[in-house]
């Protein structure tokens, strides 16, 4: 039994591509008639990739076929953008998918659910065979080891997240935090969307026009607070998001000190998201108050996903090491072994218990 | 035959201080698990150590500053192993670690450790005051810890430069909750160890008196000073860093009077 991946991504299709092929309802049964004995498909927004286990080869383009989603699709045009694997760098390149090392976002975790679910479905489908289920076992086993004794995972990577590790790592239950929008922009909204998702509870916003601050106040299940509230506001917030289009700075050190005596022992945590900045930077000076703008936690992204990328080697090191040990257990006779308890308990309309 | 349980606690210290300086080297720190485990098994000899001492001696075994430093090194290891999973502070151990074999060390290797001629009265009331107050220091010692913790994560995240350590470090205010309530229990324990001091039976030298005095009063202020704003929570953790090394001193002196008044 031969192991291959046939496939495209984010590196080498476009997104038009990857629609194209994106699998659809009878791909499963498709592959199957077109010679795979187990055969899996994994679609995602930046990959599709079929993962399958064949007696004989299987050539790519009746793979593409079993993919396209319409018989329109010329598909020959597109064989260029397919990459294929074979045996041990077709699982070399499934443990880098599931590990995050080959996502547009290095180190991202969601492609390892992604990989579950696909896994899942195929199982329950009975397209999972003894073959896929090793493979995949083992992939989910590479992913985790690989988060846990590298960094790749280490810190945020967009501005949005970053603000939000920052809230975390300084006030720790977000549940209980106050935030203030001042200035309704969308980077803001996208912030506080973020937050929210973290459990923040309490939001005001306030804009130049109430009609604005209003608005957003909805979208994000806030109240608006009137623009010349907003100093007094700082009193008893814990977050101040700024995107105003204001030319001069609007929190200075001496209109924020005075708010600041009477909350001596909570921090504040400032992100300035605007452009010209809305917050003197000597604000950053005061007790208590961590000011963060756009360069800083932009900085602070990059510094993230240079790390993660260091952190590739270290991964791949640990991949390599499991990839030569399951091409030893090929190589040991997969095919020839019995049913272990490491088979896959089938689903109901598996092919096994048909062909029964 | 006791000395070699020390060294071997000594070693498990050094041993957790060791893994962090290679996983911070190797950028991906995790100190959690191994660090409690080696603090642990440290603590274990420890005890065992204070035990043996106290066996030979007939009475708790703080009879010379050799003792008094080993019992308030047990009482920190005792203070981190309570507090650091209660608090998820397990990285406490990553520095809590070099305080400790700092203390042992030096305890190790001055000659401190002199035997009394002879065995030396049991007096119940003197051996709870001094215990109690040392358990004390080992909550001080963990607050300052707590503090120290705290001002490297307001350090970084002032100045933007996040390193490794950022993203293991407990969130601030749940350090400065921590702080605040090492606080409490050092300040509760030291009243408890100074009122007891009152029921010795005998009389004690005037600047062991001013010293402990000295001590509770130094951390009644920052108590105060916390609740009534007087200092924000960076102060807070500066005061105990300070006040730590104040009182380790001053119990240094207390020590040092006590021996030279003890028969």
């Amino acid at each position: 039994m031969n192991l291959f991946c046939v496939g495209l991504s984010h590196r080498n299709a476009d997104v038009e591509a990857r629609e194209y092929f994106a699998g659809h309802v009878e791909s499963d049964r498709a592959l199957r008639n077109c010679g795979c004995n187990e055969a899996l498909v994994l679609s995602t927004c930046n990959r599709v990739e079929v993962y399958a286990a064949a007696e004989n080869l299987v050539p790519t383009q009746q793979i593409a076929r079993c993919l396209a989603r319409a018989d329109t699709i010329e598909v020959d045009g597109h064989l260029e953008a397919f990459y294929r694997y074979e045996a041990g760098d077709c699982v070399r390149n499934l443990f880098r998918v599931a590990s995050g090392l080959d996502s547009m976002v290095v180190g991202e975790t969601e492609i390892l659910g992604q990989t579950k679910k696909a896994y899942e479905a195929a199982r329950m489908a009975g397209a999972a065979g003894r073959h896929l289920h090793r493979l995949f076992q083992r992939a989910f086993r590479v992913a985790k080891q690989v988060r846990t004794h590298t960094e790749i995972t280490r810190g945020a990577v967009s501005v949005g997240s970053v603000a939000v590790d920052l809230a975390q790592k300084i006030f720790g239950d977000l549940g209980n935090c106050k935030v203030l929008v001042l200035g309704a922009g969308e980077t803001s909204e996208r912030t506080v969307r973020a937050l929210v998702s973290r459990g923040v509870a309490d939001l005001r916003v306030s804009n130049r026009s109430p009609e604005r601050a209003q608005a957003v106040a909805l979208a994000v299940n806030g109240r608006a607070v009137g623009f010349e509230q907003w100093l007094q506001q700082c009193g008893e917030i814990d977050i101040l998001i700024t995107s105003t289009s204001s030319d001069v700075p609007l929190v200075s050190q001496e209109k924020l000190a005075p708010m600041l005596r009477e909350r001596i022992d909570r921090p504040l945590f400032i992100i300035d998201i605007a452009v010209p900045r809305d917050v003197a930077p000597d604000v950053n000076a005061l007790d208590g108050v961590y000011l963060y703008d756009i360069d800083s936690l932009q900085s602070i992204a990059e510094q993230s996903l240079a790390t993660r990328r260091e952190q590739i080697a270290v991964a791949e090191e640990i991949i390599s090491q499991h990839v030569a040990e399951f091409d030893q257990m090929i190589a040991q006779g997969l095919n020839r072994a019995e049913n272990t308890p490491e088979d896959p308990p089938m689903g109901e309309n598996s092919l096994r218990t048909s062909e029964l | 035959m006791d000395r070699y349980l020390l060294i071997v606690s000594t070693v498990c210290f050094l041993v957790a201080i060791a893994h962090t300086i290679l996983e911070m080297r190797g950028g991906i720190f995790r100190p959690m698990q191994f660090n409690f485990f080696a603090v642990g098994l440290g603590f274990i000899f420890q005890t065992a150590f204070l035990s043996i001492r106290g066996h030979e001696l007939g009475r708790c075994p703080i009879t010379n500053l050799f003792e008094v430093i080993v019992f308030v090194a047990w009482s920190i290891a005792l203070f981190y192993m309570v507090v650091g999973p209660a608090y998820r502070l397990s990285l406490m151990g990553a520095f809590t670690a070099p305080l400790v074999v700092l203390l042992q060390l030096f305890a190790l290797l001055a000659p401190i450790d002199k035997p009394h001629r002879g065995r030396l009265p049991a007096n119940s009331w003197l051996e709870f005051h001094a215990s109690i107050s040392l358990i004390a220091y080992g909550a001080f010692a963990l607050a300052c810890i707590a503090g120290v913790m705290y001002l490297v994560q307001e350090r970084q995240l002032k100045t933007h430069q996040l390193h490794s350590i950022f993203y293991h470090l407990p969130p601030l205010t749940d350090l400065f909750a921590a702080i605040t309530r090492l606080l409490w229990w050092g300040f509760a324990l030291y009243t408890l160890g100074l009122i007891s001091g009152f029921f010795v039976g005998e009389p004690l030298p005037w600047i062991q008196i001013m010293c402990a005095i000295g001590v509770w009063f130094l951390y009644g202020l920052i108590l105060q000073g916390r609740y009534l704003h007087w200092f924000a929570p960076k102060r807070v953790a500066a005061l105990c860093i300070i006040g730590f090394s104040v009182a380790l001193t001053l119990l240094w002196g207390i020590t040092f009077t006590a021996q030279t008044h003890t028969p």
